[in-house]
């Protein structure tokens, strides 16, 4: 196994009086590619917006060490300093913010700071791996969006601001065929281009189908349950979550 | 996360908040009297009318009864408010001939870059006159006429500026054209001739400077029949702890099938009394624009009024407001459809944040023989905290039944969903807030020239600073 980063243990969180995380582990290499599985109401998102720093999302017990250091502590601007990322589901629409002020905004948080022209130059090259057009640069943040548009500016994002860890919350949910083969490009340039690690998070599987993934965990009722290489994908595919629903 | 907010008294504003020594200007005694306003026409050498009209102007200021309805302005005493301070400095036509210090305020301001990059001319004021003055010799060659109002009254428009001056906003209107009409100085006066299209902004820019004086220039511009115009304001002030007041006056004549945008940037320090009126009358095929982004002072009464006089004239609106602590911002438009197939469009958005108060208000009057006359008017408002306060005021006066009005007002707050977004891409908190509300603004700056959205976001950015603890 290559470099641990991500090391999580006994996690629990919960959002209010319910306990959505009961005692997760999960440890993720350098450039390694995981997969969370599981049925609806499994806990997944959760993990992902516990990652993040979301403030609903409250960790009763449990750690969660990135880089060694303690994420818990982190807001969660400081998480994305350190090198994580995450997808959105269902991106917010921001009216009267530019896509690319937005993404330029971004990098200079990140300490990547560019003028204009070299960061028009980054995006366009970026952009043409997704198949997506550069008057987007100019669009509103989100707004008016298809779910496929929404979901290829998170992948953009995703390249231009180049993390360590990427979660991939339900990235290719509700897309067609078409929509699922761009994103899964745009996921595979960013392993290309930088060796990043990802944890995608996914109750259907189109998206792993050219991917290479080195592990997978099955979470059922805020649990890892199972746990094995790509194979067990297949598996799943086959005969579904149900011999895992035991409990 | 923390949830809890600094409280801030004011920001600090840098280039604007800079103070100069004003040991060599020429001050009028403090206060409001026949005695004052007769040596403020001698001091201006006003032809005798002028000095009659100020007189008149006084009396009627004495008569009349303060504005009842708006933000209270008890604070503001006008026994202490120096009417007149005129710099240390003659109007000059090359920046090298104006002083040093006066010389480089402007230059903290971007004034004389902006003018060698995307200005057609600058007059630039300094409490109550103007100390430069230059347009580019092109326009003049087209006929256009910017010159400082004291050269206009005595110039070769003089009769003109004579018929025109406060017959828009006229004295009688209420207490503070009263006033304004006493104790003006200063001001611009534009004059573009038929069919004239200046393709380059002009420039003016008001800039105080001493405490509690006032400033009450004068704007006049007459766009002719076919001819088009692109004006700019920009106004500042460094913070005092005693009050000032502006009580500028802004008319606007619109020609036949002319068009005149007029944009204003205000930044003032927040013990300022603004207390503008700004009108504009439209000919037939007309169109005003107005853009306006109010930023700072502690009570504002501004709205800027338009009459569509002429068929088939129109007018858009699109204006901002940022009201933070120790803010009373009342602000708005007017506008009054005469004319047949006359339209409006009305996009106003409000910010208030830290117990800073924004009212909205807007009147819309159709008259019987404005057939066909078609509104919209829409009212945004965000509340960055809950101890803020917006109110949207909408007024219509419909007198004819043909006619499409229509009115929206909404009002929302930022959502954490939107600054968790933000975050988790590596802003910080005050950063995305700061961007989210510049989006807010995006469709005011979007109307505004580069370097001027540029400003209005700066301004946004330095407002949004320390919000959060």
């Amino acid at each position: 196994m290559s470099k641990q980063i991500l090391n999580i243990e006994k996690l629990c969180v919960s959002i209010g009086d319910k306990e959505i995380l009961k005692g997760l582990d999960l440890q993720i290499g350098e450039g390694e590619t995981h997969v969370i599985m599981g049925p609806n109401g499994a806990g997944k998102s959760t993990l992902g917006n516990t990652l993040m720093g979301k403030e609903e999302y409250e960790v009763t017990s449990g750690k969660i060490d990135f880089y060694g250091e303690d994420l818990l502590e982190m807001k969660t601007d400081e998480r994305a300093k350190k090198g994580l990322f995450m997808t959105f589901q269902n991106p917010i629409e921001v009216p009267g913010v530019r896509l690319s002020e937005f993404v330029r905004s971004s990098c200079e948080a990140l300490g990547n700071k560019m003028s204009l022209w070299n960061f028009k130059k980054a995006a366009a090259e970026q952009m043409k791996v997704l198949n997506m057009d550069t008057a987007y640069l100019d669009r509103e943040l989100n707004v008016g969006f298809s779910g496929g548009e929404k979901k290829k500016a998170e992948i953009f994002q995703l390249l231009m601001l180049k993390p360590k860890l990427a979660i991939l919350d339900e990235t290719d949910s509700g897309l067609d065929v078409d929509a699922v083969r761009t994103v899964s490009e745009g996921v595979k340039a960013y392993q290309e281009q930088t060796h990043g690690a990802l944890l995608i998070i996914t109750h259907s599987t189109k998206i792993l189908e050219s991917l290479d993934v080195d592990k997978v965990h099955v979470i059922y009722n805020g649990k890892v349950v199972a746990e094995g290489d790509a194979s067990l994908i297949d598996e799943i595919n086959e005969n579904g979550f149900e011999k895992y629903m035991k409990e | 996360m923390s949830e809890e907010k600094t409280y801030v008294e004011d920001v600090n504003r840098t280039i604007y908040d800079v103070i100069d020594d004003d040991k060599d200007s020429f001050k009028l005694e403090q206060g409001l009297t026949e005695d004052i306003i007769l040596q403020l026409s001698e001091e201006k050498k006003d032809p005798e009318w002028m000095r009659d009209f100020r007189l008149k102007c006084l009396k009627l200021y004495n008569e009349m009864t303060f504005p009842q309805w708006g933000p209270g302005i008890e604070g503001l005493d006008m026994n202490r408010i120096y009417t007149y301070v005129r710099p240390n400095a003659k109007m000059a036509n090359s920046w090298e001939e104006v002083p040093e210090d006066i010389k480089n305020t402007f230059e903290r301001l971007g004034i004389p870059q902006a003018e060698r990059t995307s200005l057609a001319g600058v007059g630039a004021q300094y409490d109550s006159e103007l100390v430069y003055h230059n347009m580019q010799k092109e326009v003049e060659e087209q006929g256009v006429i910017y010159t400082d109002f004291e050269s206009a009254l005595k110039g070769e428009y003089a009769d003109l500026v004579r018929e025109k001056f406060m017959t828009l906003l006229t004295p009688n209107d209420h207490k503070y054209n009263a006033l304004h009409g006493a104790v003006w100085s200063g001001g611009s006066f534009v004059y573009v001739p038929k069919g004239v299209k200046v393709s380059v902004p002009l420039q003016s820019y008001f800039r105080f400077n001493a405490k509690g004086a006032g400033q009450f220039e004068h704007t006049l511009i007459i766009v002719e029949e076919g001819a088009d115009l692109h004006f700019i304001e920009g106004c500042s002030a460094p913070k005092y702890n005693v009050a000032n007041l502006h009580t500028g006056a802004v008319e606007l004549f619109v020609g036949k099938n002319a068009r005149l945008r007029y944009s204003t940037i205000e930044s003032w320090s927040k013990n300022m009394y603004n207390l503008n009126s700004k009108r504009s009358i439209v000919e037939e095929g007309g169109r005003m624009e107005w853009v306006s982004g109010s930023f700072g002072s502690h009570i504002s009464y501004l709205y800027p009024s338009t009459i569509l006089k002429g068929d088939n004239s129109t007018m858009e609106y699109t204006g901002i407001a940022f009201g933070s602590t120790g803010q009373d911002l009342d602000t708005g438009m007017k506008v009054i459809h005469i004319g047949k197939n006359t339209s409006s469009v009305v996009n106003t958005k409000s910010i208030s944040k830290n117990g800073g108060c924004n009212t909205t208000r807007t009147s819309v009057q159709v008259m019987p023989q404005a057939k066909g006359a078609k509104s919209v008017v829409s009212c945004e408002s965000l509340m960055l905290d809950s101890e803020s306060r917006s109110d949207t005021i909408p007024v219509m006066d419909i007198r004819t039944d043909d006619a499409d009005v229509g009115h929206e007002a909404t009002i929302g707050s930022i959502s954490d969903e939107a600054v968790f977004y933000m975050m988790s891409r590596g802003m910080s908190e005050e950063d995305a807030r700061a961007l989210i509300v510049s989006g807010f603004a995006d469709n005011v700056s979007r109307e505004l020239p580069m370097e001027y959205a540029a400003e209005m976001n700066n301004l946004i950015r330095l407002e949004m600073k320390g919000t959060i603890g």
